[in-house]
């Protein structure tokens, strides 16, 4: 495929191959100007979104060819391969006309009397058969003489010679183009997966998740499918309908030209087909995303749609959209569906004029028998590549867009690469704000001039209302997104200045989205610290209070769980991330909502057992519930991305401001 | 079980599919007939040298493939048209299955797994079905139709189809038989690297903070590799594939000419004959090629109808009752009388006869650990599940023998996940009540607290609320929820930990703004925070599934230890006095 646009690469100007190259660059203009051309008067979305996205499908797609570059010998071989093939396999009807030929000879010749063809032709003559002479004089005849079957034996095995070593030919090319497509969708992987670590944070919470994931998942499924099926096809299509030209000129220009006419009649029916049935096929791949999504979300909240009673009414919207998919679908399959028994009709046309024509020139002598066989066999080999290469069009199209969409994941902007030399301090983790300031977007300050101080054996709690900055705290210690101003240190080392990896190595971090991999229990908690022993990883669990409930499990700690947690609650699932965190044994450990589910007793005890194994390292807590926090050694009450208050629960009791506040909210509550 | 489930589904189209085979039939023959009339211009009109017949047959030659096209193009579209139909037709089975499945079957299967076989699946199955009608259905009629002219042409050459047909097939099916698994294989390992790399987006964050990296690319790696071997692996079957099929083709066109050659030299067949036999067989080769082609797409829609089938056949673990009880009174409460639970499966019950009264009015609370059976407790009540042992009442009324829309229309549930619908804030709320008014849906924003974020928001009441809520914070989805359950003003409110995302201040205010509304209702509550249930009625203590006590807050604090240690847990101990 990287043939059309470098065809220096590939073989020298004047090989076979780049004559295919050039006809197959054809056929890439002619899909541009479907794509860009949507045609007015479709729907506002239709035609003229797909035309958007595939506006860029030439570089899109010549970068796609691209990506085979590393294998540019294998893929000549495959071009070699290809053309060999294919031409042996072209002159292969051309031989077995000529084998028709020696029979109808024979035939004839044993009807025919005289001793030499001139003769045969003038007694014919003479006997007022002009027809049949004119006939006759174009073949090749010893009258009185039958097939000559040597001769027919020596043209049948050259046939099955040159049949076979196509075949060989064929399935090299075959073997060999398998390998070059599969280890390029396997870079593709390997590209993406290097990509996906390498992009800073900041793309993965702009990029929605669920489009993100069908770029890496879907997108590149359905570009390794293009590449297998379109490849091989499109070589052996184009590579077939330039030899079959080739040979039905050498055999009868005039009829060649006749059959030539297909090749416009039927770009431009399929071009109109195609046109058309893209519009609904983009039609359909909408009905199916809108059913799709009111599928998903009724299956999801699938509890509330039936107390809130609003099975029926949710039924309903389902059969509107049901009716409307059924209707795109129908419409594009039809419409689709029309172009093999159109181009099929368009090979009959061409079969029964070239059957009468050729008929007719052979009647009057200008053609011989075998030459009208070979033709039509040719006609029939004409007709089925050009149909293949037009239904590929379709195929292309849908691939090259996935390609498009991968190839912009693969050219998002990386995390910049980090010189820093590894870093050997063993803190206990001391972690300083002097003056800190951040904003996610230019124009919303979120925390300005922060100042604080965690020393090794200390939790700090962070509590405030939604918005305040907590969490955007914990994104910067852990550097998931860089100051804008001020600095962090980590046991008197500016972050900014270490490795990512050093710095992480040395915090843990519970979120309250709790993340678990589909695995069992144990590796989960021993995703931290895959060298752990079963004893720490048993004394984590006790400690995390998870070793409770796990007995309860059937499989114990070889339970497997997935994504979406399955048989555990949600306050089980938290409590495994925090023996996760807790096993990595952190000098810094944060825990963000991380209890939330869980039950305060719990919680209480949980706060115990860490506390009494944590007592030289450093935590981070935040948190909704006072309870989670009360015992803090130090409290930061934070508002707008400001620290409004901070020390103990007893000093911010005696404060009177708004820990107080928040506190006595709870307490009034309580006593009321 | 593919062909199972489409035999009923195909039942109501059979005219349609009728018709479908006559036209394919029709089609099929006549695409057949074209290379015997050929056969006919070449003996009669060439060899005879009689133009006229030659125009004349090319005149009817033109007249066949116009009755094929016709043909052709209207099987197609009654193929495409019936297809599609049977698509839409399971895909409303399914949904409609689904909504009776009470939320065990929907966690056994899981939502997306439902989904997937809603959509992709019924995708699989009708792409089957549509190539069945276009393609498959000719595919015989063309191998025996063909057969039959073969042999009209010259039956002794006819062995040569006896021979050809079979090695094609026998080739084939060598060659798929090898394929296929390599197929299915393909497709797990193709979901396993796309779970690994769902699974490195979605834990990005937890990814990073371990510094997993390496072992992540490595894992990735590994699942790449396996994909690939396997890819290849059929890939080079595939390869195969298509030079064989040609072979085996080219080389039966080589055998016709030389074996019918000498039939013609001995003149027991005509040129013209040997063209066509050529062309028939070639007919024939194709159709047993596509056949077994379409073959290979029948264990993938197999896979995909077994998973269909596997929800179609699932029962509901809660039936509606054929014969519903219309309660004599509202207003009567809820209760639960020894109330056992066990997840299928399970060896241990969740719940354990649990007894609990709520009468309207009244705030009953359920406080207890994690994993204590609180969720299953409150799920019980709208029979998202049913009781293993014991009954639960409304109204007096065991749950089960009344009428799920009649129960239904009484609870106002607010489930631990707040989930929202997309659409607008005003149809969210509208939910329980399609008939509430912009002033009804703004005081039950204001009980619950969410009136200025809602006020604030673009649109207010019209602002878009993205699917499951994602546009909004944790805090404002649950606040939002509790709205839309109070819009219904329902007999009985269930709070399945529906506070937890509030900070303290609004808990209390939201409750305070509560009270009035629920005074004729009764009100079931979990929760975390003592804070929240502290005035409650009554206070249930789950422990391990069993009820370990109960009381008032005040009382509880006197007789039962583990709530004791709860409270204990949330304050200091002077509070808690």
């Amino acid at each position: 495929m990287s043939a059309p646009e470098t065809p220096g690469e590939c073989g020298s100007p004047d090989s076979p191959g780049s004559a295919g190259a050039k006809s197959q660059g054809g056929v890439l203009r002619e899909t541009e100007r479907i794509q860009s051309g949507p045609g007015p008067g479709r729907g506002p979305f239709g035609g003229g979104m797909v035309a958007q996205k595939s506006l860029d499908f030439g570089p899109s797609a010549r970068r796609l060819a691209g990506r085979l570059r590393p294998q540019r010998l294998k893929v000549a071989a495959v071009m070699a391969l290809a053309v060999l093939s294919v031409g042996l396999t072209v002159m292969g009807p051309r031989l077995l006309g000529r084998a028709t030929d020696l029979i109808f000879s024979g035939v004839f010749g044993r009807l025919l009397q005289g001793t030499t063809q001139a003769e045969a032709v003038a007694n014919l003559r003479a006997r007022g058969e002009g027809g049949l002479a004119d006939m006759l004089s174009g073949m090749d005849v010893v009258p009185g003489q039958g097939v000559d079957f040597d001769a027919v034996a020596r043209v049948l095995l050259l046939v099955l010679g040159v049949y076979v070593a196509a075949a060989v030919l064929a399935w090299l090319q075959g073997f060999i183009l398998n390998d070059v497509v599969q280890g390029a969708v396997r870079q593709m992987r390997n590209d993406v997966e290097t990509k996906i670590n390498r992009l800073p944070l900041s793309y993965f919470d702009r990029q929605p998740r669920g489009e993100l994931l069908s770029r890496v998942t879907n997108d590149i499924d359905n570009v390794s499918q293009t590449l297998q099926q379109t490849m091989s096809q499109l070589l052996v299509s184009l590579l077939t309908v330039v030899g079959v030209l080739a040979m039905m000129f050498s055999i009868s220009p005039t009829l060649a030209l006749i059959a030539l006419v297909t090749v416009p009649v039927g770009m431009v029916v399929t071009t109109q087909i195609m046109k058309r049935s893209q519009g609904l096929f983009v039609d359909q791949w909408r009905r199916t995303g809108t059913l799709n999504s009111h599928i998903e979300e009724t299956f999801t909240g699938h509890s509330l749609v039936k107390v809130f009673g609003r099975q029926r009414e949710v039924e309903q919207v389902f059969g509107r959209e049901n009716d409307a998919l059924f209707a795109a679908g129908f419409g594009a399959q039809f419409v689709s569906g029309l172009i093999m028994p159109v181009m099929m009709f368009l090979g009959n046309l061409n079969y029964v004029v070239i059957a009468v024509l050729g008929g007719l020139r052979v009647a009057n002598g200008s053609m011989t028998l075998g030459e009208v066989q070979a033709f039509i066999q040719y006609s029939r080999q004409f007709t089925q590549p050009l149909t293949q290469l037009a239904s590929m069009v379709n195929l292309l199209q849908s691939g090259v867009a996935s390609a498009e969409r991968v190839f912009e994941l693969l050219d998002a902007e990386e995390e910049p690469v980090e010189q820093a030399a590894p870093l050997a301090t063993d803190g206990r983790g001391e972690v300083v704000f002097e003056h800190v300031s951040f904003r996610y977007e230019e124009d919303r300050p979120l925390i300005e001039d922060l100042s604080l101080v965690a020393r090794p054996g200390q939790t700090v709690a962070i509590v405030g209302p939604t918005g305040a900055g907590k969490t955007t705290l914990v994104n910067l210690v852990m550097r998931f997104y860089d100051v804008d101003a001020g600095r962090i240190t980590l046991d008197g080392v500016d972050i900014a200045s270490m490795r990512r990896g050093d710095l992480r190595g040395r915090t843990g971090m519970v979120l309250q989205d709790t993340w678990l991999f589909g695995g069992t229990i144990r590796d989960n908690i021993a995703y931290g610290r895959p060298d752990a022993t079963p004893e720490q990883l048993l004394e984590a669990a006790r400690a995390t209070f998870v070793d409770r409930f796990v007995h309860n499990l059937p499989d114990g700690y070889d339970t497997v769980i997935d994504e979406e947690g399955g048989s555990l609650s949600a306050g089980e699932r938290q409590l495994v991330t925090i023996a996760r965190a807790f096993l990595a044994d952190p000098a810094l450990l944060i825990l963000d909502e991380a209890t939330s589910s869980v039950d305060t007793r719990t919680e209480l005890l949980v706060q115990q057992a860490m506390a009494a194994l944590r007592s030289d390292r450093t935590s981070f807590v935040i948190a909704h519930r006072l309870s989670t926090i009360r015992d803090a050694d130090l409290i930061l009450v934070m508002e707008s991305g400001r620290i409004v208050e901070q020390g103990t629960h007893e000093e911010l009791l005696d404060l009177a401001g708004a820990y107080a506040a928040l506190y006595q909210a709870q307490f009034a509550a309580a006593v009321s | 079980m593919l062909l199972r489930l489409l035999r009923v589904r195909l039942a109501p189209y059979r005219p349609a599919i009728v018709l479908i085979v006559v036209l394919q039939f029709l089609a099929t023959m006549a695409a057949l007939y074209l290379p015997s009339l050929n056969a006919d211009i070449i003996d009669n009109g060439v060899a005879q040298g009689d133009t006229g017949y030659i125009t004349r047959l090319g005149g009817v030659m033109l007249g066949v493939s116009m009755i094929q096209i016709l043909c052709s193009v209207g099987a197609v579209y009654v193929g495409a048209r019936t297809a599609m139909s049977v698509a839409r037709d399971l895909r409303a089975e399914l949904f409609a299955r689904v909504g009776t499945f009470s939320a065990r079957e929907v966690a056994l299967f899981g939502a997306p797994s439902l989904i997937t076989r809603t959509t992709n699946d019924v995708q699989q199955v009708g792409m089957l079905v549509l190539m069945t009608f276009t393609m498959m259905v000719s595919a015989p009629i063309m191998m025996v139709g063909g057969v039959a002219m073969a042999v009209r042409e010259d039956v002794g050459l006819s062995w040569l189809v006896a021979v050809a047909v079979p090695v094609l097939f026998v080739a084939v099916g060598l060659i798929a038989s090898r394929m296929v698994p390599g197929f299915r294989l393909m497709q797990t390992r193709i979901d396993v690297v796309n779970r690994v790399l769902r699974e490195q987006i979605t834990g990005i964050r937890v990814v990073r903070a371990f510094v997993r990296e390496p072992v992540e690319a490595a894992r990735f790696g590994r699942a790449n590799d396996d994909v690939t071997e396997v890819a290849v692996r059929t890939g080079r079957w595939m390869a195969t594939m298509f030079p064989t099929v040609m072979l085996i083709l080219n080389v039966s066109s080589v055998a016709v000419l030389w074996f019918g050659g000498h039939r013609v030299d001995d003149g027991a067949m005509q040129v013209g004959s040997l063209t066509a036999f050529l062309a028939y067989l070639v007919q024939i080769l194709m159709a047993v090629m596509m056949a077994s082609f379409m073959l290979m797409m029948i264990p993938r829609a197999a896979v995909c109808a077994d998973r269909i089938g596997e929800v179609l056949e699932t029962d509901s673990s809660v039936v509606p009752p054929v014969d519903p009880v219309q309660p004599s009174t509202r207003g009567g409460g809820l209760s639960l009388r020894s109330v056992t639970y066990s997840y299928p499966g399970a060896d241990d019950p969740v719940l354990r006869s649990v007894n609990l009264e709520v009468r309207a009015g009244q705030t009953v609370a359920v406080v207890g650990s994690t994993g204590a059976g609180k969720t299953t407790l409150v799920n019980l009540v709208p029979r998202l599940f049913d009781v293993t042992s014991g009954e639960v009442r409304v109204d007096g009324v065991d749950v089960r023998r009344l009428d799920p829309e009649v129960l239904w229309s009484r609870i106002g549930l607010v489930p631990q996940k707040a989930f929202l619908f997309s659409g607008t804030v005003a149809d969210n709320l509208r939910h329980g009540k399609p008939e509430a008014t912009e002033a009804d849906l703004w005081e039950a924003l204001e009980i619950a607290q969410a009136r200025d974020f809602v006020e604030e928001m673009t649109g207010g009441l019209d602002a878009l609320i993205s699917q499951g809520g994602a546009n909004l914070s944790g805090g404002q989805r649950q606040r939002l929820a509790i709205a839309r359950a109070v819009v219904r003003r329902p007999d009985i409110y269930l709070f399945d930990d529906a506070f937890s995302a509030l900070d303290l201040a609004t808990d209390v205010r939201l409750r305070v703004a509560l009270a009035p509304v629920t005074t004729t209702a009764a009100v079931l509550l979990v929760a975390q925070r003592i804070s929240s249930i502290v005035g409650a009625d009554e206070i249930v203590v789950l422990e391990d599934g069993a009820v370990v006590g109960r009381g008032t807050h005040d009382e509880l604090l006197e007789t039962c230890a583990t709530y004791q240690e709860i409270v204990v847990s949330q304050l200091t101990p002077e509070e808690a006095v």
